[in-house]
């Protein structure tokens, strides 16, 4: 028996749907990040945006590459790559649980004819330096969503709290179209032909060409030394960082910051310091390692020190991200920043950064 | 006097802490409500969901009683000077809220004093609950906690509404920001919105029912009756009663019903542990057996709503275990690609902990260990099979790379078994051999917990025992042994493990050998040498360390009294078998009024000899008869010299009850000796001779237990009870 309506939504239909609730509820939409991600958590607009004070409401679809889940596309249910619909509310209002449940009704669902429950599930991202407390929310016996309260995110404690709604939408897709095989989910259908565009048809060649390459072709030698040329830019930025603010910068400080700081010495403008660029570096660092990993190229023990090295960098970037975030509102505040006030207000950074 | 009524009303809880979530709250409630003198009259009762924590107290006083002290003011000879009060007197009437004229006299031994009645006004209860229960909900213990808001209060969810009562009035309190009212909720799908309540007591609980919200009882009342109806529909069949499933569903559910589902027969070709799992730890679903006790392939789901008339629920839950069992059966398959014995090699790749090497590393060594244990247990004349122990050794871990491993974590070592069973492990290894090794391989992490079994074989048990030994000579070696609450690598479950397989097995064996041989083990290994710390530590903290265990398994897991496993561990604690032989001996004459005489008259030569020793007095080397000894001095050491040997003999052949026997018949020699002999006299020849027979008696006593731990009527247990 199928499980709603005869004329369920199709793929994108879903996504519309989802993004167009939210949207109505206040949230920016966001279009996916174009850095390779394993996770809709890892995208700028959730990592960073949860940092620091400035409420923040968006929603955005984010294709999450898990290269170790790569079935070469006969796993009817795995996946390499698959769509997260990630939505962020911060701070999270007080009935956050009511209008996610709303959103399912806005997808067709209705809840009287279905089992809903919300089961505990913490989330913990050790690269990132992430954690959260909430649950995995089940359909009739389906994880549909990841439902989380972040509490922690790059080693920072943070305030205000956000809540993240990660939908699953294969599988909310296969579930409405009562599907077996994700690659059987209807993707689109031509309103005028009828015609209909299936996700094998979308996203089949991904799966094996993926799957062929992170699991075989890849040479990893080749992928360790890019690995170690994002990883050497991206702590050249967030080094940088502090000593570029120590105006004027040294001899040897301006050498190593080619670019952070002029000719004399003189760093470039805090809101120009370019964190969100350090931030793709570590991001590409995640991709390589999560490739690396499932081409058997990092034994178990390295594994540790390399995820560690990956966090280092994201913990970096947080916490230069937030001086920045604060520096910018001080100065919003006031023309021209008293410095001892400055000064203060860095040191007050230190030790929620533990 | 009002009912008062408190709920937390609160994001989903998950399941595994809301029992005791919510018999702290009560505790703490009742706590409370003694403290403040608002005792009520009716019962402390309770009603706990997924989104809420409630407690009921019926009756409970308005305020608390007014409470008249007599408070005794200065002398009278102070406060009267002439017949006229003095500024004491004075000062004493204006503490005491009176008329000095209103002062009155209380005679003490000291003398005649001022005194007055202050009767105290007591509060209201609305006032005192509406302070104090917001710091008891904020102490409520959670495994984890979270904010939501800050800077606020910590809680284990969100919390969305309060209702605090007494009978229909609001007791004004705020917990985090939320007021409370007389507003609930009620089931989130089924029912609409909020919920009035207009008082405490059943009328809440009506409420809330109305709502779709039963209690604990109520709601595993109608998950057994619906579990019950679903599996009737197929004859004979029956649901697997599961506790901790069942507990689970009831915390997940406030409006619970089930529903029965089926699957493809065809997956029944998978093991039925794979099947259990996906279907127990994965879906939370009950499995279902025919009436031979076989599984059946079907499934019942506990769900939060009334019913699923259409099948439109059932339908989904098919899908999703279908797409698991699919799953399972694709790692099945692909295992089988690579047999165990390829995979051994692969355990190198695998890391045991970061300092002691990979798992490859630990399978050499625990195959030395199990070599060295299996030498020792047929010396003990137990029968086993080294080959299999050795061979198994080497299996026992690879299941680790497997993916169906990997994938149900909690069925390592089973479905090594399970593989081990179906596989070529050794061309020449004939079947029955084979299937040893499996059974020794799917038992190796058994028992679980002190109510588990232990492994089946002895293969199996020298198996289970060395893998854990050789974790914790590991872990100790590093300095890493638990303490405190704290044991993260659960060493203790681990130990307390190894206990109970000895013991269950009667496995003839030194604990401090077997712990000494798994450190020797470690030896030449560079990982190992160069982090692990000296070995004297080593030696005395694994002694501690296992005394504790074996304390625990004797106290707690077979219930002796705590003195009598003192006073068996006391002789001695390194052979388990022997220790619970001993320790049954001893329970056995305990009751004896012989051995409750003897246990006094041992306290009383110990402390004879520990005093002695402290005032420097040795006692002589050896007892002599003396011109001079008393004929009870004389009598009993014929008595020891007598009966010394022959209770040595009962002893060697662990004859404990007939060595105990015996030895109550020295209670008459003894109880004379002690009423007639004054040891600690003046003449020191005399004196050391004395304490000399007194030390020889008391070796002799002391090789089964130590009688002198052993509480006697009369004397109280230092501690009543010992983690």
């Amino acid at each position: 028996m199928p499980p709603t309506k005869s004329n369920p939504l199709t793929f994108q239909e879903l996504s519309l749907r989802l993004q167009t609730f939210w949207a109505e509820r206040g949230c920016i939409l966001q279009q996916p990040y174009d850095v390779e991600v394993g996770a809709g958590t890892m995208a700028p607009e959730t990592f960073l945006r949860v940092l620091g004070p400035q409420p923040h409401k968006v929603a955005y679809v984010q294709p999450s590459r898990r290269p170790a889940d790569g079935r070469y596309g006969e796993n009817p249910n795995r996946l390499f790559k698959h769509m997260q619909l990630q939505v962020i509310l911060k701070p999270p209002p007080e009935n956050v649980q009511e209008l996610y449940l709303e959103s399912l009704g806005a997808t067709g669902i209705d809840l009287r004819q279905h089992d809903i429950k919300f089961e505990e599930d913490n989330w913990e991202s050790p690269t990132l330096g992430a954690w959260g407390i909430g649950w995995q929310v089940m359909l009739d016996g389906l994880e549909i969503t990841q439902f989380t309260y972040f509490q922690q995110c790059g080693g920072v404690d943070l305030d205000p709290i956000s809540a993240e709604l990660t939908y699953g939408l294969e599988r909310i897709s296969s579930f409405l179209q009562d599907k077996d095989s994700i690659y059987d989910v209807v993707w689109a259908r031509d309103p005028e032909t009828n015609r209909i565009t299936t996700y094998g048809d979308v996203r089949l060649a991904d799966e094996l060409q993926f799957s062929a390459y992170n699991f075989e072709v890849a040479d990893a030698d080749f992928l360790w030394r890019h690995f170690e040329l994002y990883e050497l830019e991206c702590k050249r930025l967030i080094d940088g960082y502090e000593m570029a603010k120590r105006s004027p910068a040294s001899e040897m400080v301006r050498t190593g910051l080619k670019g952070l700081v002029d000719a004399t010495g003189k760093p470039i403008a805090l809101k120009r310091y370019p964190l969100l660029a350090a931030y793709d570096l570590c991001l590409k660092c995640s991709h390589l390692f999560n490739i690396l990993d499932a081409r058997g190229a990092i034994s178990v023990t390295e594994r540790v020190a390399v995820i560690a090295r990956v966090r280092a960098l994201a913990v970096g970037i947080a916490r230069a991200f937030v001086d920045q975030q604060r520096g910018e509102s001080a100065t919003e505040v006031e023309d021209e920043p008293v410095l001892p006030k400055k000064v203060k207000k860095r040191a007050e950074v230190e030790p929620t950064t533990a | 006097m009002p009912d008062f009524l408190l709920e937390i009303g609160c994001e989903e809880i998950p399941a595994r802490m809301i029992d005791s979530a919510s018999l702290e709250l009560r505790e703490r409630v009742h706590t409370l409500l003694d403290r403040e003198r608002l005792v009520p009259a009716g019962a402390l009762t309770y009603l706990d969901t997924p989104r809420r924590l409630a407690v009921l107290a019926a009756s409970i006083p308005a305020a608390q009683p007014d409470v008249v002290e007599h408070v005794l003011g200065p002398s009278v000879s102070v406060a009267f000077k002439d017949g006229q009060p003095t500024p004491a007197a004075h000062a004493f009437a204006r503490k005491a809220g009176v008329d000095v004229s209103h002062l009155q006299r209380t005679a003490t031994p000291k003398g005649e004093y001022l005194s007055a009645k202050i009767t105290k006004k007591g509060r209201s209860a609305a006032e005192i609950l509406g302070e104090s229960l917001p710091k008891e909900i904020a102490s409520i213990y959670w495994p984890k906690n979270m904010y939501w808001r800050k800077p606020s209060e910590r809680f284990v969810r969100p919390v969305r509404w309060l209702v605090a009562m007494l009978d229909a009035e609001v007791i004004p309190l705020e917990f985090d920001g939320v007021r409370a009212g007389n507003q609930s909720r009620g089931h989130r799908i089924l029912a609409d919105g909020s919920v009035s309540i207009p008082r405490g007591g059943a009328p809440y609980i009506e409420a809330l029912e109305r709502a779709k919200v039963l209690s604990r009882g109520q709601r595993e009342k109608q998950i057994r009756k619906t579990l019950d109806a679903a599996t009737r529909t197929i004859p004979g069949a029956r649901w697997r009663d599961d506790k901790s499933l069942l507990d689970t569903v009831v915390n997940l559910t406030e409006w619970p019903s089930a529903i029965l589902g089926g699957f493809d027969p065809e997956f029944l070709e998978l093991p039925e542990e794979v099947l259990v799992t996906v279907m127990r730890d994965h879906q939370k679903y009950f499995a279902v057996e025919d009436s031979r006790g076989s599984l059946s392939p079907h499934f019942l789901a506990v769900l939060n709503t009334d019913g699923d008339p259409g099948g439109i629920i059932r339908h989904g839950h098919e899908r999703v275990l279908r797409a698991r069992f699919n799953d399972a059966r694709f790692f099945w398959q692909t295992d089988q690609k690579h047999p165990l014995r390829e995979r051994t090699a692969w355990l190198k790749n695998v890391t045991f902990q970061k300092d002691l090497g990979s798992y490859y590393d630990k399978v050499l060594r625990v195959q030395r260990v199990c070599s060295w244990l299996c030498e020792k247990i047929r010396q003990g004349g137990i029968a086993v099979r080294p080959g299999v122990v050795h061979k198994a050794a080497l299996l026992a871990k690879t299941d680790l790379t497997t993916e169906l491993v990997k994938e149900f974590t909690e069925l390592q070592g089973i479905v090594g078994g399970l593989y081990a069973r179906v596989q070529e492990l050794d061309p020449d290894m004939k079947a029955d051999a084979r299937e040893a090794v499996a059974i020794a391989i799917y038992d190796h992490y058994k028992p679980a917990s002190m109510e588990d079994s232990v492994p089946r074989t002895v293969e199996g048990a020298v198996l289970s025992i060395t893998d854990k030994v050789d974790s914790i000579a590991g872990m100790f070696a590093l300095g890493l042994q638990p303490t405190g609450s704290k044991d993260p690598f659960a060493l203790r479950r681990q130990a307390n493990g190894i206990v109970k397989t000895i013991a269950e097995h009667k496995l003839p064996i030194s604990l401090s050998q077997l712990f000494k041989d798994a450190r020797e083990a470690y030896r030449g290994s560079a990982a190992a040498t160069a982090k692990l710390a000296p070995a004297v530590d080593y030696g005395s903290a694994v002694k501690h360390f296992l005394r504790e265990r074996l304390e625990f398994y004797l106290g707690n897991t077979l219930g002796f009294r705590y003195d009598v496993v003192r006073a068996v561990l006391a002789a001695d604690a390194d052979d388990v078998v022997d220790a619970v032989a001993r320790a049954q001996a001893v329970k056995g004459v305990l009751h004896m009024p012989e051995f409750q005489a003897i246990a006094a008259a041992c306290k009383r030569m110990r402390n004879l000899l520990k005093q002695a020793k402290e005032t420097g007095i040795e006692p002589a080397a050896k007892f002599q008869p003396l011109p001079d000894s008393a004929d009870e001095e004389r009598s009993l050491a014929a008595y020891v010299e007598t009966y010394a040997p022959r209770v040595e003999t009962h002893r060697q052949k662990k004859e404990y009850q007939e060595a105990l026997f015996l030895l109550s018949t020295a209670r008459e020699p003894v109880d004379a000796f002690f009423d007639k002999v004054m040891v600690m006299v003046d003449d020191e020849r005399i004196r050391t001779n004395r304490l000399a027979l007194l030390q020889a008696l008391l070796k002799e006593f002391s090789t089964i237990a130590d009688f002198s731990e052993v509480v006697t009527e009369g004397t109280e247990s230092q501690e009543s009870s010992k983690q």
